[in-house]
């Protein structure tokens, strides 16, 4: 926020920033647990490392009520296609995290049953290391988008309908 | 399962030895020596590990399986536990396909084994018998293609439906794709 | 102003009345995008896309004279006074999908319903959508490294499985383990059933709408994975339990860290207890609700807190035991009913008896090795590889090539927190084995869901499901 003015209840900034900083401080992730690294968004959810420090609390199961895709696990040649609809049913603006190694690049499991990462399929903003990744890494890869969004432009959005 | 409920294996097998003929591999458990009398094409063999109760297997052949593991049943062993099939690749009979059951009552876990030929992998379901063992027959079908006859519903179960080829077999690659390593190669 | 098609009230027409029809049938966009959603209107002409929509093969429903699980589902009727038989008329049938992506379904299991009014009649489970080809896998990996396989497949307990891969393998091989790994990998293992039995009750809980004991049953967890951590370096997936013995030595300290355990949990059960034995809204939506008999139970090879819930006096740490648990002492608790309640009541015994173990394990714990001195498996230790270049070697091969296992096929089963989790080995002399198949006992809980769903409601469905504590990477391999 910048641009303060003698008049203290007063305050100038861009709309950009504002609207960026609104879209940061709500995120409400898709429950989209796949394996292991669910068990680590949950843990992530709950009392000891409490996500709603960041607005995040909000797991939906809708994909339509989700800004945030958090793609939790490894994804097999079957789950493919869902996982892309899901991501499609997100409203714009929407981003997606891969959450460790099996998402982001098949991990350990170089095989016939596994996507060799999710970026094959939509498109990722933060890719969080780990097999699983702790809750700490988590929320550092969160933390990593929410900077992300603030230096981006608003009307950035993917595949835009027009 | 309390201490007393637990059969004493040392008294049975001391029992069946003197029973046991000694043409038997196993002698040892009164309910395989009735079993190994009424089906004498089976032939058995036994591993006994260092630690954990003696495995013993019935090796069968198809033809014989149905009647065999009805007659498993009949004699206690109540509780399906696993069916899977084996890719031997250079081997006649190619597949195996292994059954094990488990028998609360006398804690006792046979296993039972199938030769299934390369060109010809078909197995009678033993669905009928064992309800259970419908999901593991798809699973067998659709990793090794190995047919059962009589199973209402081979379908794919874990595979994508419209997936071409049986996974699991020891000629089917396991389908990784190359890794670049950073400064494996130069970028121009 | 006026040539814009405004209507006087300032609302902007029905787009869609005179769009004309575009060349890619109103659903795509030149770039072959998606642009907008067919609606289909009741009582109008079907549409293809409505007609087939289940039409996918495997995924499908069977005709249901062919169904063959509709006859044993049949045993299993509740007596729910609002479920008049003769009221539903046959053609009120409708087929709905839960999941894959469902958050009461544990992961991705899907289940497509045929309801009757809010009434399941049929259930077909469908799995595979968490496929990993870890069997397959499994061949590729040698002995050594097979753990960092299998701790993946069942993720809420990964150290059983290390425990099931590692005796499997120890079978074939033919090494004894020292006292003292035995009793680590006892501890490691009842410590793991206890974590993954607090997930179930936070789970559980939400999924029945307690949903406090979400924050309650991972709060709790965080002590025992604060200890994994500690000991193996890390949360989840340790490959800590290997071939041989355990990877490391238990750290400096461990005993109080252990004793922190008992405090925080035995603590928590109590809480978890106080707010739901008498709570009417928990008990109406779990007594009597998803039913499985014993014989059902034996038919799908349903074992665990599941059949120990239906009266089936059956653990295998009792039965077969292993890795030395036959010298502590501890009870199995038995359900009467086989209903949800009973698993409850089952998995929260078994929590307490599991500490119970582990109690006797640190006051017996025993000294010495925590691996096995057989060179075969066991790399020299640190000091010899400074001295001496033969240990090098040794050290250098074992982790590169390997150690090779005998011919043979071995079955091992160890009693996991869902039940009887075994592992088939063929061993062909490599150092890789030859085929590795997993029985999982989420595999045959799932396929035992038809019974236990068949005539229930909509939300009984989501109980049920819960209480069998299905784990999809267990399933699915």
């Amino acid at each position: 926020m910048a641009g303060e003015t003698s008049n203290p209840n007063f305050l100038l900034t861009t709309l950009e920033k504002g609207v960026n900083w609104t879209r940061t401080r709500s995120m409400w992730p898709a429950t989209f647990g796949l394996a292991c690294c669910a068990i680590e968004m949950m843990a992530t959810g709950t009392a000891h490392y409490d996500i709603s420090r960041f607005g995040m609390e909000v797991f939906r199961a809708s994909p339509r009520q989700a800004d945030l895709m958090i793609v939790a696990g490894r994804v097999s040649q079957k789950m493919a296609p869902v996982l892309r609809q899901v991501y499609d049913q997100m409203a714009e603006p929407k981003w997606v995290i891969s959450m460790g190694a099996c998402a982001s690049t098949g991990g350990m499991f170089n095989n016939y049953a596994l996507v060799q990462g999710v970026d094959e399929i939509v498109p990722v903003d933060v890719y969080v290391p780990g097999c699983p990744p702790g809750p700490q890494s988590l929320l550092h890869g969160i933390l990593t988008l929410q900077d992300k969004i603030m230096s981006g432009e608003i009307t950035r959005a993917r595949g835009l309908i027009v | 399962m309390s201490d007393e409920s637990i059969p004493q294996d040392e008294s049975l097998e001391a029992q069946a030895a003197v029973e046991a003929s000694p043409a038997l591999e196993l002698p040892g458990d009164p309910i395989l020596v009735e079993l190994a009398a009424a089906f004498p094409s089976v032939s058995f063999t036994s591993f006994e590990p260092l630690s954990g109760p003696r495995q013993d297997t019935a090796i069968v052949d198809r033809d014989e399986l149905l009647a065999f593991v009805q007659a498993v049943k009949d004699a206690g062993f109540e509780t399906f536990i696993d069916l899977c099939a084996v890719d031997h690749l250079n081997r006649e009979p190619r597949y195996d396909v292994v059954t094990i059951l488990l028998s609360m009552e006398h804690a006792k876990r046979l296993i039972i084994r199938v030769g299934v030929p390369g060109e010809d992998p078909t197995i009678p379901s033993i669905t009928s018998i064992y309800a259970g063992a419908n999901f593991y027959e798809r699973e067998a079908w659709d990793l090794f293609g190995v047919i059962f006859e009589g199973h209402t519903d081979l379908t794919r179960i874990l595979l994508p439906d419209e997936w071409s080829g049986h996974p699991l077999r020891k000629n089917y690659s396991v389908g990784s794709v190359p890794v670049q390593f950073k400064g494996s190669f130069k970028s121009s | 102003m006026s040539d814009t098609t405004r209507t006087p009230e300032g609302e902007t027409p029905a787009p869609a009345a005179d769009r004309p029809a575009d060349e890619t049938n109103g659903r795509l966009d030149a770039d072959g995008r998606r642009r907008e959603h067919e609606i289909w209107v009741a009582g109008t002409e079907e549409p293809d896309w409505i007609t087939n929509a289940t039409d996918e093969g495997a995924q499908e429903m069977l005709p249901r004279d062919l169904d063959p699980a509709v006859s044993v589902q049949r045993g299993v009727t509740v007596t729910d006074d609002y479920l008049e038989e003769e009221m539903i008329v046959d053609d009120e049938r409708q087929i709905i999908n839960m999941g894959p992506q469902h958050p009461a379904t544990h992961g991705v299991l899907r289940l497509h319903m045929e309801l009757e009014g809010e009434t399941v009649r049929r259930v077909k489970p469908i799995i595979g959508y968490l496929h990993t080809g870890m069997e397959k896998t499994a061949e590729t990996l040698p002995y050594m490294s097979g753990g960092t396989n299998v701790t993946r497949m069942d993720y809420l307990s990964p150290l059983n499985n290390e425990l099931c891969y590692a005796l499997v393998v120890e079978q074939l091989l033919g090494v004894e383990i020292p006292s003292r790994g035995q009793a680590i990998r006892v501890l490691m293992t009842e410590l793991n059933r206890v974590s993954s039995h607090l997930i179930w009750l936070a789970t559980f809980g939400m999924d029945i709408g307690a949903l406090s004991m979400m924050i309650y049953g991972f709060r709790e967890r965080e002590a025992i994975l604060a200890f994994f951590e500690k000991v193996t370096g890390l949360r989840m997936n340790h490959n800590y339990i290997r071939p041989g013995g355990v990877a490391a030595d238990l750290p400096d300290g461990w005993e109080d860290d252990v004793e922190g355990i008992f405090d925080v949990v035995r603590a928590g059960l109590d809480d978890y207890q106080d707010l739901l034995n008498g709570n009417p809204i928990f008990l109406d939506r779990t007594q009597g609700v998803g039913v499985i008999t014993p014989k059902e139970a034996h038919q799908y090879g349903v074992t665990g807190p599941i059949a120990r819930a239906a009266g089936i006096n059956f653990d295998l740490r009792k039965v077969f035991p292993y890795s030395g648990i036959e010298q502590y002492d501890f009870d199995v608790p038995l359900g009467k009913h086989g209903d949800v309640f009973d698993r409850y009541l089952v998995r929260t015994e078994e929590i307490r008896q599991s500490l119970r173990i582990v109690e006797q394990v640190l006051e017996t714990m025993p000294g010495g090795d925590y691996r096995t001195d057989d060179r075969k498996v066991t790399p020299p230790p640190r000091k010899r590889i400074d001295e001496s270049m033969e240990a090098l070697i040794h050290h250098f091969k074992l982790f590169t090539e390997g150690f090779k296992v005998p011919v043979g096929e071995a079955y091992q089963a160890v009693e996991s927190p869902r039940g009887e989790l075994g592992m088939y080995l063929v061993s062909k002399g490599a150092a890789k084995p030859w085929r590795l198949h997993v029985r999982t006992p989420s595999f045959a809980t799932v396929q035992s869901l038809p019974v236990m769903m068949t005539d229930l409601i909509v939300a009984d469905v989501i109980a049920t499901l819960a209480s069998l504590d299905p784990v999809l990477g267990d399933v699915d391999r």
